[in-house]
């Protein structure tokens, strides 16, 4: 967060400080309707980080997708996608864990490389290839599953239902470690936040992520490959969605087609919400992580509160737009 | 003596603690041009932006006619007849001439739109400019000196009596430019008083009535065009004497470095044609090779071409340094030792949400990484060697691009290509919106490039440039190179003839 000290600007102009800003907004607001001290034990936290912690992972790869000038749709399905076929691979046809992981991770990528070379080379806009991928991974789960949920209870030739066990990578990873002070999911979230990290900012391909996001004209004439680096991003977004979509079936006991349903927009709003410019070219990992705690503590003050579901959405697209002009307005 | 249309007292401004505009005097009659000169960054954008009613919270006073008024918001300020031409131009590409013209307050019957009583106006308006295009095609088929003619025209249409042109003749060509002067002869007939902001010392005596010079906030002096001499305008707006404009350069001629044969550029828009059209060309090491020719003549694309712009699009047999060049992409150029300077630095030049260390080594970032990871000491070490080099002047290196003046971005360009080492560099329009001292100093940096035995070739918008940097230079009309002149051989009058093309024999 370097913004934070550059000269001749004040610090409330930086986009880190603004963002943090919204954050620690929402953190006044849980220590102050704290339902009767739940807001100060760390479980409640600790609950947040597990609950956010998928939609943590997809943001991740957003961030890429978004600084690189591009938005990518087609999470919440490859999610989908994901999930059913770990599920498949390891509950029914009995895969070992690595070999399951790695199939689905390349799912994941070949999806999110599909979407990028619509986009790099078919010259397609984002927003139409990677609506295309949605609807088509949504399809292609539905028709790996037949429509059905992958659990352990597994369809006979005659009709019946026998119940298989778990492997015992789903229970590891929807456990808690530390002394039972912090999910498995949660950790998974921040290597993903780690390993884009380090891309984004340790790499050249990260600088030339920013570059195409920034000017794609004037990056291609500087020697950027330019179509290269937008398949790479989206290709990243699909390994970020399959290993959200892993997680998810692990914690949900199954690989359901129908999950990840809207879970894009959230993934967008979360990044939006840290900062990250819509336009491209600007943005970073950490704004994003501020952006995805902020929600996800605004989720948990409303629900430890039993504020009702109808009143929770309504609260959190007022707060995502209060956000949003509280950024624009000191620009 | 006459009430001046518009008086401009004490104006100041400031930016947080940066002082942009301090105790600023300006004047304008009716029917006058008045010039205000300055090197970037000297305050005229702020001044014409105060006076369009962009900022809101000045000190001093804008008079109309002898009244005071203050402007709350740019709406207000056209209302009162200001209209400001900017640089970038505010017309809706995609709608038609008349659209335009009309855009904010259609001819409207029970909110139906009159469209036929609303071309016919649209027609009037234009023919009473002289200006003879199709009012229902939409804008982007126009070059964009029509289109600078028809935002002329809606501001004319909008009453407007005081019209701020903000170098309008930069994105124009020789015979686009003779037009717009002529119509700002019958502007100033009509009475119409004209705010010029130019860099060009042709246009400021060519149209000037009086000058003002602004230098670092500062309002330097006004005078009669006719009474202030050239040394001494140029004296005002950099402070100091620039003796000569141009360094003094001797041709540093080694081995080929790039030649082209039957070089071609296909016409993306037009099948069948070309806007590079079968050109030979041969650049020699430490020497600058100038190619002339009107906007539009693919001295541009003959660049972009060799460059890779365009990709494999292009025909023709190119070799650098002797081994045969097929692959015309910028990466391959680059690796090649070529280097492009292309002549928007905001469109395709500079990054703009990139600091200046980013935008200094991103044509040469390999050199910067090991296994792929970026070593940002030597990022910032080499980005600190350049901008020493080209005295380029910012706060600190992490600054924004939009912290910069023109000058000093085009130097951040010229640094994201010097940082390729090139030995070969094609510069098109490198002083395009660059102030004076700057110029100055990227003439220089040609001349001693030149010495260590570079290649360039230079495209230039501005004729004393060509005549005065380059070894040779070529004229291009239509894709076609029609003239090759030496140095010693080559005026203003041979190039503007073999560039208007050989077909208008008077």
């Amino acid at each position: 967060m370097k913004d934070l000290k550059t000269p001749g600007r004040p610090w409330t102009s930086s986009p880190s400080a603004r963002a943090l800003g919204a954050l620690v907004a929402v953190l006044l607001l849980g220590a102050l309707f704290n339902a009767e001290g739940a807001f100060f034990k760390w479980g409640t936290h600790r609950d947040m980080l597990r609950a956010v912690s998928v939609f943590g992972i997809l943001a991740c790869g957003m961030t890429g997708v978004i600084i690189s000038g591009g938005i990518d749709l087609s999470v919440g399905s490859i999610l989908a996608l994901a999930s059913v076929t770990f599920s498949l691979l390891t509950i029914h046809w009995h895969w070992a864990a690595p070999w399951a992981v790695l199939a689905c991770l390349g799912v994941g990528m070949a999806c999110g490389l599909c979407s990028g070379a619509l986009v790099a080379k078919a010259k397609m806009q984002p927003f139409i290839a990677t609506l295309a991928m949605m609807v088509f991974a949504r399809g292609l789960a539905k028709w790996v599953t037949g429509g059905e949920k992958i659990s352990q209870a597994v369809k006979q030739s005659d009709g019946t239902f026998a119940y298989v066990d778990l492997p015992p990578l789903f229970k590891w990873i929807d456990s808690r470690i530390l002394y039972d002070n912090i999910s498995v999911v949660t950790l998974v979230f921040l290597t993903c936040l780690l390993l884009c990290w380090v891309l984004l900012n340790k790499l050249r391909a990260g600088r030339y992520i920013y570059a195409v996001g920034g000017n794609e004209e004037a990056a291609r004439l500087s020697g950027v490959p330019v179509g290269l680096i937008r398949i790479v991003t989206y290709g990243v977004s699909g390994l970020c969605c399959a290993v959200a979509g892993m997680c998810q079936a692990c914690q949900e006991y199954q690989g359901d087609p129908e999950a990840g349903a809207g879970y894009e927009l959230s993934a967008i709003a979360m990044v939006v919400i840290g900062g990250t410019s819509l336009n491209g070219g600007k943005g970073s990992i950490w704004l994003t992580l501020i952006g995805v705690l902020t929600i996800g503590y605004l989720d948990k003050i409303l629900s430890i509160n039993a504020v009702g579901e109808d009143k929770r959405l309504m609260l959190t697209g007022i707060i995502v737009v209060a956000a949003v002009l509280l950024q624009k307005s000191r620009r | 003596m006459t009430t001046p249309l518009l008086q401009m007292k004490g104006i100041g401004k400031s930016f947080g603690a940066n002082r942009v505009l301090q105790d600023v005097h300006l004047d304008l009659f009716a029917g006058e041009v008045h010039i205000l000169a300055g090197e970037n960054g000297a305050g005229k954008s702020t001044l014409i932006n105060i006076l369009g009613g962009v900022h809101q919270d000045y000190e001093g006073q804008i008079l109309l006619d002898g009244t005071a008024r203050q402007f709350k918001s740019v709406l207000e300020a056209a209302r009162h007849g200001i209209a400001v031409i900017h640089q970038e131009l505010s017309l809706v590409n995609t709608l038609s001439v008349a659209d335009n013209l009309f855009l904010g307050r259609e001819v409207c019957r029970w909110s139906w739109l009159q469209r036929t009583s609303m071309l016919a106006q649209a027609r009037q308006w234009l023919a009473a400019l002289d200006l003879d295009i199709d009012v229902t095609c939409p804008v982007e088929q126009y070059p964009v000196g029509i289109r600078q003619m028809i935002e002329i025209c809606k501001a004319l249409s909008l009453q407007s009596r005081i019209m701020v042109m903000d170098e309008p003749t930069s994105a124009l060509t020789e015979p686009e430019s003779q037009r717009l002067f002529g119509l700002i002869d019958t502007l100033k007939q009509r009475g119409v008083g004209i705010i010029y902001i130019t860099h060009k010392m042709e246009e400021i005596y060519r149209i000037g009535d009086r000058i003002t010079v602004l230098r670092d906030g500062q309002a330097i002096g006004t005078a009669r065009s006719h009474l202030l001499p050239q040394d001494t305008l140029v004296t005002w707006m950099v402070g100091r004497t620039i003796q000569e404009q141009f360094p003094n350069h001797a041709p540093h001629t080694g081995e080929v470095c790039l030649q082209a044969r039957h070089f071609t550029v296909p016409d993306p828009d037009r099948r069948g044609a070309c806007v590079v059209d079968h050109v030979n060309l041969a650049v020699h090491a430490g020497e600058i090779v100038g190619v002339a020719g009107l906007q539009g003549s693919g001295n541009s694309a003959l660049l972009n071409g060799l460059f890779g712009t365009f990709g494999r699009r292009v025909q023709g047999d190119v070799q650098i340094n002797g081994r045969p060049y097929t692959a015309f992409s910028p990466g391959h150029s680059i690796a090649r030792g070529m280097a492009l300077v292309t002549n928007d630095r905001k469109t395709t030049g500079l990054i703009a949400s990139m600091n200046i260390i980013q935008n200094v080594t991103l044509a040469s970032l390999k050199a910067f990484c090991e296994g792929g990871f970026l070593q940002p000491k030597a990022e910032r070490r080499a980005a600190a060697q350049q901008s020493r080099a080209l005295n380029l002047k910012a706060s600190s290196l992490n600054e924004d691009m939009d912290c910069l003046s023109g000058g000093n971005q085009q130097k951040v360009v010229l640094a994201k290509w010097l940082e390729t080492r090139p030995r070969i560099l094609l510069l098109d329009d490198p002083c395009r919106g660059v102030d004076i001292g700057a110029k100055h100093e990227i003439y220089e940096l040609m001349t001693r490039l030149c010495t260590e035995g570079v290649a360039i070739v230079l495209v230039s918008s501005e004729m004393p440039e060509l005549l005065c940097m380059s070894d040779r230079i070529l004229v291009m009309h239509r894709g076609q190179v029609t003239l090759a002149l030496n140095r010693d051989e080559a005026t203003q009058e041979k190039i503007l003839y073999a560039a208007l093309g050989k077909r208008n024999n008077a």
